[in-house]
């Protein structure tokens, strides 16, 4: 085979490898969307779950995600803040960083089961918190943080040098320069960071069997005391996220209609990670234009 | 003159300002090590209780081939041989990345040498999404179309080493895609060049120069997908159909260290054997993940590019 051919022949081999991907990646949204889509209803949204009949809703599970999501980036949002500005601007080229660097890398690489027993064992068993909301969100924060703290240090390693000198030699203390003058410029790549870390979150599911646990206990909504146990914000109750409920339906669950309750609801978790990638995209776009004045 | 030498000798404000915002950060990263130094710990502690606890040998562990904890053999010992799930956790992990990897290198390379204006801008966005779909989505529609597919088109089940593989083959394909474009990306222009220069055609210097100086950057690519792949655990839970069996084939039922482990932890007394002997597992785990780590940090001291 002369070079010309093969040269052609493995372009073409290259095309349709790429044009393989593209077809999966679009099999698999036009499975979840049309297999799911007809399942969504206002009833199916605004309704509880069935153990044994058909015609369940998610509507506990809708909530429950969403507030595991919220007080999981309320506990580890601040820390991975502090350890991002430490990483990126005091962190000193030592033997203690590099440790430092590499634990953070071993904790991103764990498996999230992993994370989830080391919440079961630490939070659920001998701090004797039971499955609970908040030790779920322990755990989301635990598999969520090396992400957050890596996107964090790199939007602030992204601003330019230039702005620190001039902040300092303005005799600015360091601390007053970066919440000052680095930080806001950070901004846009933060925020991509925590939306695209909490499209992650959204649909975490190993780390939260064995921490939030496996049920929904019906809650009340119009009850907006945390401490009170029936109350829908209540930290210590046990909750299912949707994610958990998808799985459970298709192991253990006999549920009539767990297939359609399935698509459904992996209609619902797909979208609402699309809407975070899509936020995530347009917020870091105009938050750029509007900070830098560039077009 | 006191005060005035007194306002010269103690910081200012913003010093003060200046120690307690280094203060804050350091609590912080100083939380996030310590989590890691207790996960190692607590995860070990409870895993080696088989061994210290039980006087379960350690060889015993993990080469024997039955698996019913609650159980004696005809020795008086319990029954914990894990090694049908190491065997099948490997296999799925390193089918997944020899499927994946032809693909994450042709993405790769279309994203990089072939189109890269284009290609990056429709590519990009695929690949965010492939990271983006959650892992029960892809055990539902594992669940829903590939084991259907496999059991009318190979007989058995379905379930198996084979569903397996091919749910964790589009899981790990991101991952090793982006992190090959990194190391594609790095392999300086004027290697490129100079081979083009001398008459070689495209694929030519592709498969002779891009591919051969990137070839550290890919291997680390492919174990980050593999520690991606072992460590994952519900996708393949809901396919490889958790039957704790020595795998035959690529079509029988079997069970992997993590498909064990989530639905096993929930159905044992903590303290017992049986829990004890699931814990090891999650240590197995656990090194496996600190194996894969080594190994990246290994292939990128050796392989780096010298310049």
């Amino acid at each position: 085979m002369n070079p010309k051919t093969s040269d052609q022949l493995a372009t073409g081999v290259i095309y349709a490898l790429v044009a393989a991907v593209i077809g999966i990646l679009i099999f698999l949204l036009g499975y979840i969307l049309m297999t799911g889509i007809p399942h969504i209803s206002g009833h199916f949204l605004t309704s509880a779950a069935q153990s044994f009949r058909a015609g369940g809703g998610v509507r506990d599970q809708l909530f429950n995600s969403l507030y595991l999501l919220v007080l999981t980036l309320i506990i580890s949002f601040p820390i991975a803040l502090g350890s991002g500005i430490y990483l990126s601007e005091y962190a000193p080229e030592n033997w203690v960083t590099s440790l430092i660097r590499t634990s953070v890398e071993v904790l991103s690489s764990l498996p999230s089961v992993v994370v989830g027993l080391f919440g079961y064992l630490l939070f659920v068993i001998r701090f004797g918190m039971g499955f609970s909301i908040l030790a779920g969100a322990i755990a989301l924060t635990f598999f969520n943080l090396p992400l957050l703290t890596r996107s964090i240090e790199e939007s602030l390693q992204d601003v330019s040098e230039l702005q620190r000198e001039a902040g300092l030699s303005l005799g600015l203390s360091r601390w007053k320069t970066i919440t000052g003058i680095v930080l806001p410029a950070a901004v846009p790549g933060i925020l991509t960071g925590i939306i695209l870390s909490a499209g992650r979150v959204f649909g975490e599911a190993a780390a939260l069997i064995y921490t939030a646990g496996q049920s929904a206990p019906t809650v009340n909504y119009g009850d907006w005391n945390p401490m009170d146990s029936a109350s829908f914000l209540n930290p210590m109750r046990p909750a299912e996220t949707l994610a958990v409920h998808i799985w459970k339906l298709n192991t253990e669950g006999v549920t009539p209609d767990a297939a359609q309750i399935s698509s459904g609801a992996s209609a619902v978790l797909i979208v609402v990670i699309l809407l975070f990638n899509l936020m995530a995209r347009l917020l870091g776009n105009w938050m750029y234009k509007k900070m830098t004045a560039t077009r | 003159m006191d005060e005035i030498k007194k306002n010269l000798q103690s910081s200012s404000k913003a010093t003060h300002q200046d120690y307690f915002g280094k203060t804050i950060t350091y609590i912080c990263i100083a939380f996030v090590g310590l989590l890691v130094i207790s996960i190692l710990y607590f995860i070990t502690t409870r895993g080696l209780a088989t061994f210290t606890e039980n006087h379960v040998s350690l060889w015993k562990f993990l080469s024997g081939k039955n698996w019913n904890p609650g159980m004696l053999d005809k020795h008086g010992q319990p029954q914990i041989g894990a090694l049908p799930m190491i065997v099948t956790s490997f296999s799925v992990t390193v089918l997944a990345a020899v499927v994946a990897t032809p693909f994450a290198i042709g993405v790769a390379l279309f994203m990089t040498e072939i189109a890269p204006e284009k290609g990056t801008k429709i590519l990009q966005p695929v690949i965010e999404l492939l990271v983006g779909i959650p892992s029960v989505v892809y055990g539902f529609i594992g669940l829903s179309v590939i084991v259907p597919l496999i059991r009318h088109s190979f007989g058995g089940t379905g379930f198996g080493i084979l569903a397996g593989t091919l749910v964790l083959f589009v899981m790990v394909l991101p991952t090793i895609t982006s992190l090959s474009v990194d190391s594609i990306k790095a392999v300086p222009m004027f290697y490129r060049s100079a081979s083009l220069a001398l008459g070689a055609t495209r694929w030519q210097t592709i498969y002779k120069v891009v591919l051969r100086a990137a070839t550290p950057g890919i291997l680390t690519a492919i174990i980050f997908g593999m520690s991606r792949a072992f460590g994952e655990a519900l996708a393949v839970q809901m396919v490889i159909g958790n039957a704790v069996l020595m795998p035959h084939g690529l079509l029988t039922p079997s069970s992997t260290l993590t498909s064990q482990l989530t639905t096993g932890i929930g159905n044992t007394t903590m303290g017992t054997l049986p829990n004890n002997a699931l814990w090891s597992l999650a240590l197995i785990l656990l090194l496996m993940s600190l194996v894969f780590n080594i190994l990246v940090r290994f292939i990128g001291k050796k392989g780096s590019l010298k310049k």
